[in-house]
């Protein structure tokens, strides 16, 4: 009876350390998590506020002090013009100013918008109907189109670059068209986004039933009168979540941009002219204000589209 | 031609017929209109991807430099030679594949474990944890440049943020991503191959967040009176992991390797942004660059290329004949 009973207490009370247990597991996952992620982009945006010659004596200060946070900011308004005398100096000295002004940085962002742009509007008007037909439309072929584009998205960028690099010096030479430009790279980038959005948007479109288009067409709308008025406005959500996942991509893209680009400084995108930055005679602290302005954008994004966004990549696979 | 057929059909059972062709007609024209919306998105894929990749076959044979390039006839042939294929395939190409393969593998492995565990705390319920699936996306999707010199930074020899936390100052400090190898001081002075477990460790930081994504949504869609009917019978959590949530990830974490293997073994920036495949983590990818563009041989980095993509495949194939065969 006695030994029962003991025996008891100590099962429950192993089940009470094993809970505690495991409860600390989880809260110390769960700050371990946080930590690995969130840190690193704090440690940018800290960084970024600090003088470089901070940061060489004192490597572990976390906070920049508040002089350093308002000379980097104050500097900000010289970007519209104004007294020479305070900007010419004052510039030099805060990084976010120097990044967008001295080193074009706020060129570089108009690129970067306009190639991510023109490669979303491209891919959309090119990704919608084809995946319409993938999902709704019967032909020859259909399953092979499944089959090859799903293998498209394994496709290794780095391969394809030596002939795309060859072919577009060839065109230009003996046909006059300049293919490394902002033209050329946003036609790369499209081609290698254009199976994710299909694969996103066939998949999105086969749960939109088709009776309601069925309705239209017997009021006597045509097909793609039909795809015009019921079923898009229907999909809006997911096309404008790949809308957005396209223009991440071409936001980030840096090997592309590096073969296309480098030799025409107008033309740089973003990531390309923060690694072009990258040298002894730059603060290492301005690359970190330009890292700043690369993600933050990305990082709105994201928080806009998450759920959509989740829910369509694990439905197959991502390209990374 | 279908058509003339089915009109000079005979007359009885004429309203079947006509129904028919009609039928026939319409599914004709729902292909031809799938035809060409589709036909646009097929030409640019073939136009910018697959013909580059088996012309990228042709250029392997050819002796082909930078300055070639002005008067290069692209459709020659008679100057096809092995050459490339001798001159690329020496030790340094052997060294590169063989720091590729670890890299891989172990970045594929190491993302994959760390996306199980984050899965498994993310299914629990606490606060915040809508908070926490968002932010430990961060990794994945910021920019790859950003990315690379926040751990430049973070990681520099002299003012980075990890040496001067873990005390390691002046002839102490760790180039984390500049020495081939360095004692480890905090481990009882071991060497380790410092570079390339640096280079693994950001490729597992940057898409474990990818295998948490794929992982969870599969965690979710496990029925709960599996769980439930485990408790009744008195399973405890590691028991319940151990019989139920595993078994049921195993398709999920088969295509996350194979996925993670291929995308991670022809990367190329991320090794090129930390340290440019200096001390030891010369990859493939940066090796075929570097034939590109340091030397200027393009016949070599196509035939490295070619290479690159046979590997690939091999590695891909046995590791779906063994997967195969186990199910």
């Amino acid at each position: 009876m006695t030994q029962q009973t003991l025996t008891k207490r100590n099962r429950m009370s192993r089940d009470v350390v094993k809970r505690r247990a495991g409860k600390a597991l989880k809260w110390f996952s769960i700050a371990f998590f946080m930590f690995i992620t969130v840190f690193p982009f704090y440690w940018m945006l800290n960084l970024s506020f600090r003088p470089f010659q901070d940061v060489l004596t004192d490597p572990t200060r976390l906070v920049p002090r508040i002089e350093d946070i308002q000379t980097v900011l104050r500097p900000l308004r010289c970007i519209f013009g104004g007294d020479t005398e305070f900007c010419d100096a004052a510039v030099r000295n805060s990084s976010y100013a120097a990044v967008l002004i001295e080193f074009n940085f706020l060129r570089f962002i108009r690129n970067s918008l306009i190639l991510a742009g023109a490669t979303v509007v491209m891919s959309l008007i090119i990704a919608v109907p084809s995946s319409y037909a993938m999902s709704r439309l019967r032909f020859r072929g259909r399953e092979a189109m499944k089959v090859g584009i799903l293998l498209i998205y394994l496709f290794p960028g780095i391969v394809i670059s030596i002939p795309l690099f060859v072919f577009f010096i060839r065109i230009q030479q003996s046909l006059g068209i300049q293919l490394r430009n902002p033209i050329g790279v946003s036609l790369i980038y499209l081609a290698s986004t254009l199976p994710l959005a299909l694969y996103m948007l066939s998949g999105y479109f086969q749960t939109i039933p088709p009776d309601l288009e069925e309705a239209a067409r017997i009021d006597g709308a045509s097909r793609l009168r039909a795809l015009w008025l019921v079923t898009i406005p229907l999909a809006a959500p997911a096309i404008a979540t790949v809308g957005l996942y396209v223009f991440m991509i071409a936001w980030n893209e840096f090997l592309f941009a590096l073969l296309f680009l480098v030799e025409n400084p107008d033309a740089w995108t973003l990531p390309l002219g923060l690694q072009q930055l990258d040298s002894q005679e730059v603060p290492r602290t301005f690359l970190m204000a330009g890292s700043v302005i690369i993600t933050v954008p990305i990082l709105i994004i994201f928080f806009f589209i998450e759920r959509f966004l989740t829910g369509g990549l694990t439905a197959g696979g991502v390209k990374g | 031609m279908q058509d003339a057929q089915v009109e000079q059909g005979p007359g009885n059972g004429g309203r079947q017929q006509q129904k028919r062709r009609r039928r026939m007609t319409l599914a004709a024209r729902e292909a031809r209109l799938a035809y060409l919306l589709v036909v646009p998105g097929i030409l640019l894929v073939l136009l910018i991807i697959l013909f580059p990749m088996i012309w990228n076959i042709v250029l392997s044979f050819r002796p082909i430099r930078f300055r070639d390039l002005p008067e290069l006839n692209l459709f020659d042939f008679s100057e096809l030679t092995l050459d490339n294929y001798r001159d690329g395939f020496g030790p340094r190409f052997w060294a590169a594949l063989r720091v590729t393969m670890i890299y891989t593998v172990a970045s594929t492995v190491g993302a994959i474990v760390l996306g199980l565990w984050a899965a498994l705390v993310a299914k629990e319920k606490f606060r915040g944890r809508g908070a926490f699936r968002a932010l430990i996306l961060f990794p994945y999707i910021a920019p790859v440049v950003s990315s690379a010199f926040i751990w430049r930074l973070m990681l520099d020899k002299n003012f980075g943020i990890v040496n001067a936390a873990l005390g390691l100052e002046g002839r102490d400090s760790i180039g984390w991503l500049t020495s081939r190898s360095a004692e480890m001081p905090f481990l009882g002075g071991i060497e380790l191959p410092i570079a390339l477990l640096t280079v693994i460790a950001f490729e597992i930081w940057r898409y474990f967040p990818f295998a948490f994504l794929f992982i969870l949504a599969r965690i979710q869609a496990i029925p709960s009176d599996m769980y439930e009917a485990a408790q009744v019978d008195g399973a405890s959590p590691s028991q319940q992991l151990r019989y139920i949530t595993l078994p049921q990830l195993r398709t999920v974490i088969a295509t996350l390797f194979i996925l993670r293997f291929i995308w991670t073994f022809y990367k190329f920036e991320d090794i090129y942004l930390l340290n440019g495949g200096a001390a030891g983590t010369e990859v493939l990818t940066v090796q075929i660059f570097n034939w590109l563009f340091a030397r200027r041989n393009i016949g070599v980095a196509a035939a490295l290329g070619v290479g690159l993509a046979a590997a690939l495949i091999i590695f891909v194939g046995v590791y779906q004949r063994r997967v195969g065969a186990e199910e």
